[in-house]
């Protein structure tokens, strides 16, 4: 028999701990498995859950949970509450997207260009990222407040009508999608900051020899090189847009007939104040799909253009 | 005619300043390499010339303007930064002629600019490149052409060739100096490399400490160097600067005074290392290294505790811890006052 063939356990155990690439690799995953089981615990699992959860039915007293295809995906087909939280949705991405971006750019070249003061300018910019939107909420429905609140009193200076900006169904949803914007331009302008920080000064000498306008500087300079940071900041406010919902729950609670009712909010209120979990669950998933597409176009189609290096 | 004039110009933010009353002239169609050690303001004068620093006090004029309160762009020179400034999301091309666009220069212009720039450049090939698909002498050669295109009667370099290895250093440094001359334009060129200055420029100006230390020809102040400090900073090895007392005490060949009759005390005495030579008599000296070369070698000798390096042509016969005897004409010696460090023959 060969000698080669009979293996004790023990040599082989040695053998494979004392082989470097394997140990490496087991050492590798050895490390990561703390965080992966904590990720599948308490993502994973519950991604998984939820979308299996949506093809049964909602336990009931009297009756248990039972499977019931896509009835729960039908029902959101039909349901004109989706149907508007959707839309207050689009709408309010489509307030908040561009406009934060644009602000947060804009802060940040001009904060970048030598100002005085800009250390406190930066700080000032940067303070609502910092405070939590419960915080940032309570503070705009102090401005918000019909007759003395402080929007009410300056408007009252100029003569204008008195109005109930969160109490009107015209008026509620364009006042939650600014209180947004305020919190996430601050957020935004952090990582224009950084990016711009890291082109090389030489590069703004070299067009201003070249008698380039601060504009044409910015336009043909800044603009494009800030690109990668720009689809970063643009995954994460379209990501922010259908995720953001404290304001919403503090301010307006949806309100006033659901001119506010923004999708997650919804959710919740399907899942923690209806308590029908399933249904939920089906909302989630649509939800997840919908972000999930916005990402991969946004990356399939933004990528290739950005990328100089 | 000057090309660039600078009246007593000085920069400074706040503490000492940078640039401390300077004042030289370019001659059009001159290369004119300004010179020193780290830190002693040759990017400041530079970058005051472009206009990138406005200066605290002083007239720079360009072409018999005066452009001291011009922005850069009105001044009509071009400027090749050290780490050559490329814009990174644009080809090679598009760098070149960033500024005919930005200035409306008509399309077919540019495209015959673009053409020759390349051509004299060589970088008909990498047109459609991006600057990080670039060896760092194509990077620079990219630079060289966004100066070229923008036709300026100025052209100002930062230390173009110090990210660069010798080798192509040394190939550069042709390149550019030909092109300068081809082109006729006039160019200020700033270095640390004393080497680089004296083999491209028509005029040197060597600064220290924000103040211009020296002016004129590269022969000019190789041979008569009007300070210690030039004598030290320009040649390799530098010159051997020793007190001549010591000298004297070493029994080096020379009278028992100084020039003009001063005494030696006061008095220093600078030999080019080529200029001395082993003799019979002489001051005496101790071997502490010796350097072979090839061509020439270097030895390295002491002189009563000062150093003094002698180059010898070929391979030399002395022997480290030997003595030797060192002699030179007496009209090479170079007299410098000790205390004002200024020349006096
Ligand atoms: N923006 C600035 N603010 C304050 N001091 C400065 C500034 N730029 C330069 N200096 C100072 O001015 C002096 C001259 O600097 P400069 O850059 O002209 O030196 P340099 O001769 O080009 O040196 P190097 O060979 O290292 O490039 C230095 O002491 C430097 O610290
Ligand atoms: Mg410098």
């Amino acid at each position: 028999m060969d000698a080669r063939l009979v293996i004790s356990p023990q040599p082989l155990l040695r053998r494979v701990m004392t082989h470097p690439r394997l140990t490496a690799t087991i050492h590798g995953w050895l490390l990561l498995l703390p965080a992966m089981a904590l990720l599948a615990l308490f993502t994973h699992w519950p991604a998984v859950a939820t979308f299996i959860d949506s093809f049964y039915s909602t336990p009931r007293p009297r009756r248990p949970s039972r499977f019931v295809g896509l009835d729960n995906y039908q029902q959101i087909l039909a349901d004109p509450v989706f149907w508007q939280s959707l839309w207050n949705n689009l709408l309010f991405a489509l307030g908040t997207i561009p406009v934060s971006i644009a602000l947060a750019l804009l802060m940040a070249v001009w904060v970048n260009d030598r100002i005085v003061g800009r250390t406190a300018v930066r700080m000032a910019y940067f303070t609502p990222t910092v405070l939590p939107m419960i915080a940032v909420a309570n503070i705009w429905l102090f401005f918000y407040t019909p007759q003395y609140g402080l929007l009410e009193q300056i408007t009252a200076l100029f003569g204008a009508e008195p109005r109930n900006w969160l109490g009107s169904k015209d008026t509620a949803l364009f006042a939650v999608t600014l209180v947004a914007i305020w919190k996430e331009a601050g957020f935004f302008m952090i990582f224009y900051l950084a990016a711009l920080q890291s082109i090389s000064p030489s590069l703004a000498e070299a067009a201003a020899l070249e008698g380039a306008s601060r504009w044409t500087f910015f336009r043909r300079v800044q603009f494009p090189l800030l690109m990668p940071t720009t689809l970063f900041v643009l995954v994460n406010a379209v990501i922010n847009a259908f995720r953001m919902v404290d304001h919403i729950v503090v301010m307006t609670r949806g309100g006033p007939d659901n001119a506010t009712s923004l999708l997650l909010f919804y959710i919740y209120q399907v899942g923690f104040n209806f308590w029908d979990t399933t249904y939920a669950a089906a909302l989630t998933t649509v939800l997840l799909v919908l972000l999930a597409l916005v990402a991969l176009l946004q990356y399939g189609w933004l990528e290739r253009r950005i990328h100089y290096r | 005619m000057a090309e660039v004039e600078l009246e007593e110009v000085t920069k400074s933010w706040g503490g000492a300043p940078a640039v401390d009353r300077v004042s030289f002239s370019a001659r059009t169609g001159d290369l004119v390499a300004l010179l020193g050690p780290s830190g002693c303001g040759k990017s400041t004068t530079l970058r005051l010339i472009a206009g990138l620093e406005t200066a605290s006090s002083g007239t720079i004029r360009i072409a018999g303007r005066d452009v001291t309160a011009r922005p850069p762009a009105t001044r009509g020179v071009s400027m090749v930064f050290q780490n050559y400034a490329l814009f990174p999301h644009l080809t090679v091309a598009e760098n070149i002629v960033f500024g005919l666009k930005v200035r409306d220069v008509p399309k077919a212009e540019r495209e015959a600019r673009l053409k020759r720039a390349a051509g004299i450049l060589g970088l008909e090939k990498l047109l459609d490149r991006k600057p990080s698909q670039l060896s760092g002498g194509q990077q620079q050669r990219v630079a060289l052409g966004r100066a070229i295109v923008a036709e300026t009667p100025v052209c100002l370099m930062d230390e173009p060739l110090s990210n660069l290895d010798a080798q192509l250093r040394v190939e550069m440094r042709r390149e550019i100096r030909a092109l300068q001359k081809r082109l006729g334009m006039t160019m200020l060129y700033v270095t640390h490399d004393q080497v680089e200055a004296m083999t491209m420029a028509d005029q040197v100006v060597l600064m220290k400490d924000g103040r211009i230390e020296q002016d004129g020809p590269p022969a000019e102040l190789y041979e008569s160097p009007a300070t210690i400090f030039t004598a030290r900073f320009v040649g390799t090895p530098p010159m051997n600067v020793l007190p001549a007392s010591v000298l004297a005490a070493a029994g080096a060949p020379m009278a028992g005074h100084g020039p003009q009759g001063r005494p030696l005390g006061g008095l220093a005495i600078g030999i080019r290392p080529e200029d001395a030579r082993l003799a019979e008599t002489g001051a005496e000296a101790t071997v502490a290294a010796v350097e072979y070369l090839g061509a020439d070698t270097l030895v390295e000798a002491r002189v009563r505790d000062h150093p003094f390096i002698v180059r010898l042509p070929g391979r030399a016969a002395v022997d480290v811890g030997g003595q030797i005897r060192l002699a030179w004409e007496p009209g090479r010696a170079h007299w410098f006052d000790l205390s004002s460090q200024r020349r006096i023959a």
